[in-house]
């Protein structure tokens, strides 16, 4: 299992495809927190993100914070929500916006594979629940847009050593979701076979 | 001596103050039993990767705890069981509306992030509370004055993989058996496993989700009374595991931390199977408060 430290946004698509699923990311720079309302606007709504998502790495996030002047906030517990619902937005965030990583807890399903690979995004998976950890690792919360949809905004993070962070889905067609699925319906039927 | 209204108000306020420090305590600091589990499934993986996830959440799990911190993000739906004694001097009506005011302040003075939204509209109904929230599952205790109250914060990445089917009598054991394999299989890393596979099974549909809810609020490996169905939380603990599906779901050995079953009787030709997970931030706090509203922190219910 390779461990890479990533800079985000990037600048070059080489970043993303030397990821291979199953290895393990420390990522800096700035990440930007998104969820399904933020994504609801702009795909469905038809509203323009914005803020520049070009090589940007997005967090599916809305934390808890303390509002400390107007558009200022303050972290207090940060940390990640189940990508899945969000799935279908994926090829619109790489296509028309140039989003180059998404990340999560629990992976996307099968129909996140051929966008990802085509466009050359990565899906990194975060350990869900572990916001107390997460929390730490964000320095500061730089921007907020679209307070309305509190707290379901568009946040923008400054990070350091964010992670772990594993490759679940990464630019190459493979999918460890996929395959821990495949295995686990093998073996349903051993067991099924068994009661 | 005593009025009638200072003894409500009093209980009105010890309920409250209950309310709002358990729905805190319960999302900072997890009960004893669920960190054995974890720390127990820690030293059983085997996969890289979930060694690397659990180290990660046991790493976790002590930053709240020096920082005071929450464990996770998710402040949840703020779901409350209520064991009433049959002389507790104060009305389940007033109870519920001591509950949802705890649940309000706690949001609010923390702060906490607030999860409620209307159904329709998806706009915020208020500080974690709105229509016919918080839930509150109630039981009566005859020849009791006591009340004891436990918050079960629940995350909606766990909620959403909660799973009915009516199966039919000639499914048998094996058709709970094969449901509850396959929603577990489906779930995959959505709800946080390794967490607590809660099964709800008889009574009617909605019954079978409201037991196998009471399941998950349960100590972590505590089992059914009736030995048949702790014969069945044991059997479908290890199928479980050997799903491979693994901590978040990136494989693994420890797929679930444990299976908990409740039951109730049902008609004869009705074979409901439910289920709820719970994730690894299994969160739970209890108090006990008395009729004079003297509240006890503790866990064992």
């Amino acid at each position: 299992m390779a461990h890479h430290e990533v800079t985000f946004p990037i600048t070059d698509p080489a970043e993303i495809l030397k990821l291979r699923a199953g290895d393990e990311v420390t990522v800096q720079g700035h990440i930007i927190g998104i969820r399904d309302r933020t994504q609801i606007r702009i795909f469905d709504q038809g509203v323009e993100p914005p803020m520049d998502l070009t090589g940007a790495f997005l967090l599916h996030t809305a934390p808890n914070v303390r509002k400390v002047a107007e558009g200022k906030y303050e972290k207090i517990c940060i940390g990640t929500t189940t990508s899945a619902r969000m799935v279908r937005f994926t090829e619109g965030l790489g296509e028309q916006y140039g989003v180059r990583a998404i990340c999560g807890k629990g992976g996307f399903p099968d129909v996140a594979i051929e966008p990802m690979q085509r466009l050359g995004m990565v899906y990194f998976a975060i350990v869900g629940g572990a916001a107390a950890l997460e929390t730490t690792q964000i320095e500061e919360i730089e921007e907020v847009l679209w307070e309305e949809l509190m707290p379901e905004c568009l946040w923008k993070f400054r990070v350091k050593d964010f992670g772990p962070l594993i490759v679940g889905i990464d630019a190459h067609g493979n999918s460890l979701y996929h395959d821990v699925q495949a295995r686990a319906h093998d073996k349903l039927k051993e067991l099924y076979a068994r009661l | 001596m005593t009025t009638t209204t200072e003894t409500t108000g009093r209980l009105q306020d010890a309920v409250l103050e209950a309310a709002a420090h358990l729905y805190v305590w319960a999302l900072k600091d997890i009960p004893q039993d669920l960190r054995d589990a974890l720390a127990a499934a820690r030293d059983r993986e085997t996969s890289t990767t979930g060694v690397r996830i659990l180290e990660t959440i046991h790493r976790n799990v002590s930053i709240a705890d020096e920082q005071k911190n929450l464990v996770c993000q998710d402040t949840g739906i703020a779901v409350y069981t209520c064991r009433v004694g049959e002389h507790f001097p104060l009305h389940p009506a007033r109870i519920y509306a001591s509950l949802r005011a705890g649940t309000a302040r706690a949001t609010v003075e923390h702060p906490l992030r607030s999860n409620a939204v209307h159904v329709l509209t998806r706009e915020n109904t208020g500080p974690n509370i709105g229509h016919r929230l918080p839930i509150v599952h109630w039981e009566f205790i005859p020849d009791w004055d006591g009340l004891d109250v436990k918050c079960v914060p629940k995350g909606s990445g766990s909620e959403n993989m909660s799973f009915l089917k009516m199966c039919v009598p000639a499914d048998g054991v094996s058709g709970i058996k094969k449901f509850v394999l396959e929603s577990i299989v489906d779930a995959g890393g959505k709800p946080c496993p390794p967490g607590i596979v809660g099964v709800g099974i008889g009574g009617s549909a909605d019954y079978a989700m409201y037991l196998a809810k009471e399941a998950i609020a349960r100590p972590v490996g505590t089992r059914n009374p009736d030995p048949l169905v702790a014969q069945l939380e044991d059997e479908l603990y290890g199928l479980l595991n050997e799903t491979g599906i693994g901590p978040m779901g990136l494989g693994g050995d420890v797929t679930v931390l444990q299976c908990h079953i409740e039951h109730a009787d049902t008609h004869m030709t009705l074979n409901p199977v439910a289920v709820n997970y719970q994730c690894w931030a299994a969160r739970r706090a209890s108090a006990h408060i008395g009729a004079d509203g003297t509240v006890d922190y503790d866990r064992e219910f």
